[in-house]
């Protein structure tokens, strides 16, 4: 076959390349709640670059995007919005629970809030932090691309 | 409200007014069926809410537009019902909640020392105003002063807050209307400040470093060096966005004459900070009830003229401008001396000392468990935030939480100028006005 | 805060005054006609202790005095230690007299209200909707008054004190193993 192909040829499985055009091209709502968004703001932006992984695009319709970052603080009063949002997306969907308020209720245990975002919805990444750096939370990405790719996280 | 004063502004400001006529979009026909009242609520035209109808106005030129809670232009979860007539807003009503956290309620929860975690994630872009306003207050409670490196030292990180805030004022207002090269480089700034943050306190936001008694920590070694450093860029950077935006007639076009209040609207609304400035009001609490030491340092406070989108958008570069000339002046007159005051009772033993004296350890234990008693009373003391007057009403039973602690934030009143300045004025504008304000929904539900 | 006037009081001190009264001079104006509201210093900030049934009465002549801003309105919940459970507190500000005045009223336990300040400064909607949903308070007067922050079929008044945290225990279950 090798001699019959003229050019060069990239030979893979359709799975591994559906995958890899899933963790190149992923595009995460803007769902910004607290703290958290600015640093997830701040993960956008030229400091730390995050269109490094193909993912600049803030997409401002959930129904365009396929990764959601809840990142901050899911009061009562919000979550049945966040689930319509989630409910909106297309699938493939990711979500990334950003920090400490939206994996667990952080520092608020109190009447006000969700005591954890994956009462709401199922949750991929959990990354940790008041607010979590621009680093976690890139990290966090990294790892949700590693999950796709192979089906689970490596340790 | 008033909607008589009011004149549309729709061309740039200065040119002839046009006369409008109103257009029927959002009116289109729809063959109604008997029960036409299903059809309406689906095309927004009745909506079971509370929101009011103006019985004049004919239905058909209403429409009902719903902004939100989950919406890139509105700064944090904040919620809009706009009734539209064609393209211009007759009526806004702003909905929010969505970001309640419960926190005055936790407030009551954690003892005196530890409330400064709560308050320093309310206006998550001012967490230092927050924990000051706390501070300040508990402070008056127990009548103590801090020492004069302490405060320096608190003026030095509100200023340098207020510049980041502002920053992402600018970044963000530039990003709703479009220019996105504003977003990156309001941002790039912002970094340097919070580097030197997270040198100080540990943390990029959401510091709990200004303390009741003084601060966390004293200044790290070579802070001069960075905070130069700062002082030294900026100047350059902000004649960058001065080419960005000034100069650039598409930005002055989207920000003059657009959002306008009124000085009397301002004051009667409780509207602070630039919001306020940019109405031609002299009012900035650094001035009229200094706090921790600010009236040793020059500054001026810029003000605006038209009220409008613009001049809060000048405020705010001037506004950097002038904190940092407060910065170098602290920088330059630091005293030195401790960094908390020389209260047992408030402060914990050094670092050193815990680890030779057992009296010292279980101290340093029962302080930050149990804290410590306050005396009874109640007070209120305000700051100057980036976004306007940030107070903290503490009322003490005598106990180790407070028995009552409330904010008063800045961002929730000033949400309130949001119908009055987008009152007939363009869909279109309906986010430059609302990033001009700067409301901050973390500050705004608390 | 730092609004010392000093000491202009001349030989006109040597009268007993029947109740105390500010130093200030716009203060004292404004506190003169009210027979039934008392003064009070705490901590350095000047308190009016307002009866429920003069608080708009008050309000409205604090605003002729110079006081042309509303910052606040709050309550604190006292629960069963005082004889009126709650305590409805206006903050004002004089930007021209660089004056700031606290106003606090009382509210029984059963059905507390209080007239709103909404007529008098419009500033105060937001913040009494806040007290309404967080306490139960009802502001007679206001336009809107309805829930603020809470959902709208919430129940209950989160921040009075028999509303609890609502906390949920903190349950440490054994970590995802993985392979």
């Amino acid at each position: 076959m090798a001699t019959t192909a003229p050019g060069n040829l990239l030979m893979t499985t359709i799975d591994k390349a559906a995958r890899w055009a899933k963790t190149r091209s992923m595009f995460p709502a803007s769902f910004g709640l607290a703290c958290c968004a600015i640093e997830m703001m701040a993960t956008g932006t030229a400091h730390y670059d995050l269109s490094r992984f193909g993912m600049e695009v803030f997409r401002a319709s959930p129904r365009q995007s396929d990764l959601m970052v809840v990142a901050g603080r899911v009061s009562q009063k919000m979550a049945p919005v966040l689930r319509q949002v989630y409910d909106q997306m297309p699938d493939p969907k990711w979500v990334i629970s950003m920090g400490a308020c939206a994996s667990t209720g952080g520092m608020f245990n109190n009447y006000a809030l969700v005591q954890g975002v994956d009462q709401v919805v199922p949750v991929d990444i959990y990354v940790p932090g008041c607010p979590p750096g621009p680093q976690s939370l890139m990290h966090g990405i990294l790892t949700l691309h590693d999950k796709i790719m192979n089906g689970e996280i490596a340790s | 409200m008033s909607d008589d004063t009011k004149t549309l502004d729709v061309w740039v400001a200065g040119t002839e007014e046009p006369e409008l006529t109103p257009t029927d979009e959002g009116a289109q026909e729809i063959a109604i069926d008997e029960s036409g009242r299903r059809l309406d609520e689906q095309f927004g035209r009745v909506v079971e809410d509370d929101y009011v109808f103006d019985d004049e106005a004919e239905e058909d030129e209403r429409m009902i537009l719903n902004m939100g809670p989950q919406h890139p232009s509105t700064h944090g979860v904040l919620r809009l019902q706009i009734e539209l007539e064609g393209e211009i807003i007759r009526r806004t009503k702003p909905i929010i909640g969505y970001l309640h956290t419960g926190m005055e309620k936790t407030g009551e929860q954690l003892n005196f020392s530890q409330g400064g975690t709560n308050v320093t994630r309310m206006d998550y872009l001012a967490p230092f105003h927050n924990e000051l306003a706390y501070s300040l207050a508990v402070e008056r409670l127990l009548g103590i002063d801090v020492p004069p490196r302490a405060a320096a030292i608190r003026v030095l990180l509100s200023e340098l807050n207020r510049c980041s805030s502002h920053l992402v004022a600018l970044a963000t207002n530039g990003m709703d209307i479009g220019a996105i090269s504003m977003m990156m480089y309001g941002f790039r700034e912002r970094e340097q400040i919070l580097a030197f943050f997270e040198k100080t306190t540990g943390l990029r936001m959401n510091h709990n470093f200004i303390r009741p008694g003084g601060v966390a920590a004293d200044l790290p070694p070579g802070w001069k060096d960075d905070v130069a450093a700062i002082i030294e860029e900026f100047p350059r950077r902000l004649d960058q966005y001065d080419d960005l935006l000034e100069n650039n007639p598409i930005w002055v076009a989207r920000t003059k004459g657009v959002g306008v209040l009124s000085a009397e609207e301002a004051t009667g609304y409780g509207i602070t900070g630039p919001t306020l400035r940019s109405t031609g009001v002299d009012w900035d609490i650094r001035k009229a009830f200094p706090y921790s030491g600010i009236e040793q340092y020059e500054f001026e406070v810029p003000l605006g003229e038209h009220g409008d989108v613009y001049d809060r958008y000048r405020i705010r570069v001037e506004e950097i401008k002038q904190s940092l000339s407060i910065v170098e002046q602290v920088m330059d007159t630091i005293p030195k001396g401790d960094f908390r005051v020389d209260d047992r009772k408030v402060t914990p033993p050094p670092r050193a000392r815990i680890d030779e004296s057992m009296e010292a350890l279980i101290h340093h234990f029962k302080l930050f468990t149990e804290g410590y008693k306050v005396p009874a009373g109640e007070t209120y003391v305000a700051v100057e935030s980036p976004r306007g007057e940030l107070g903290c009403y503490l009322v003490s039973d005598g106990g180790a939480n407070p028995y009552r602690m409330h904010t008063r934030a800045p961002s929730f009143a000033n949400l309130q100028a949001l119908p009055i300045a987008m009152a007939d004025s363009l869909m279109a504008d309906t986010v430059a006005t609302i990033a001009s304000l700067d409301p901050v929904m973390g500050d705004v539900d608390r | 805060m730092t609004d010392d006037t000093g000491a202009v009081e001349t030989e006109e001190a040597v009268e007993v005054p029947k109740r105390s009264l500010p130093n200030n001079e716009v203060l004292k104006g404004l506190f003169e006609p009210f027979e039934d509201v008392s003064w009070g210093d705490s901590l350095g900030q000047d308190v009016a202790r307002v009866p429920n049934e003069r608080w708009l009465d008050f309000a409205t002549a604090a605003k002729g005095a110079g006081f042309e801003v509303c910052v606040d309105v709050t309550v604190v919940d006292w629960m069963r230690s005082r004889p009126d459970r709650f305590e409805v507190v206006a903050n004002l500000l004089s930007m021209q007299h660089r004056l700031r005045l606290r106003m606090s009223t009382t509210a029984p336990r059963l059905e507390p209200t209080v007239a709103s300040l909404v007529p008098v400064w419009p500033g105060a909607n937001f913040a009494e909707r806040e007290a309404y949903d967080m306490f139960g308070i009802v502001f007679e007067g206001h336009p809107d008054l309805t829930r603020i922050l809470m959902p709208d079929e919430w129940e209950g008044h989160p921040l009075r004190k028999d509303f609890g945290v609502g906390a949920v225990p903190v349950q440490f279950k054994e970590s995802h193993k993985v392979s």
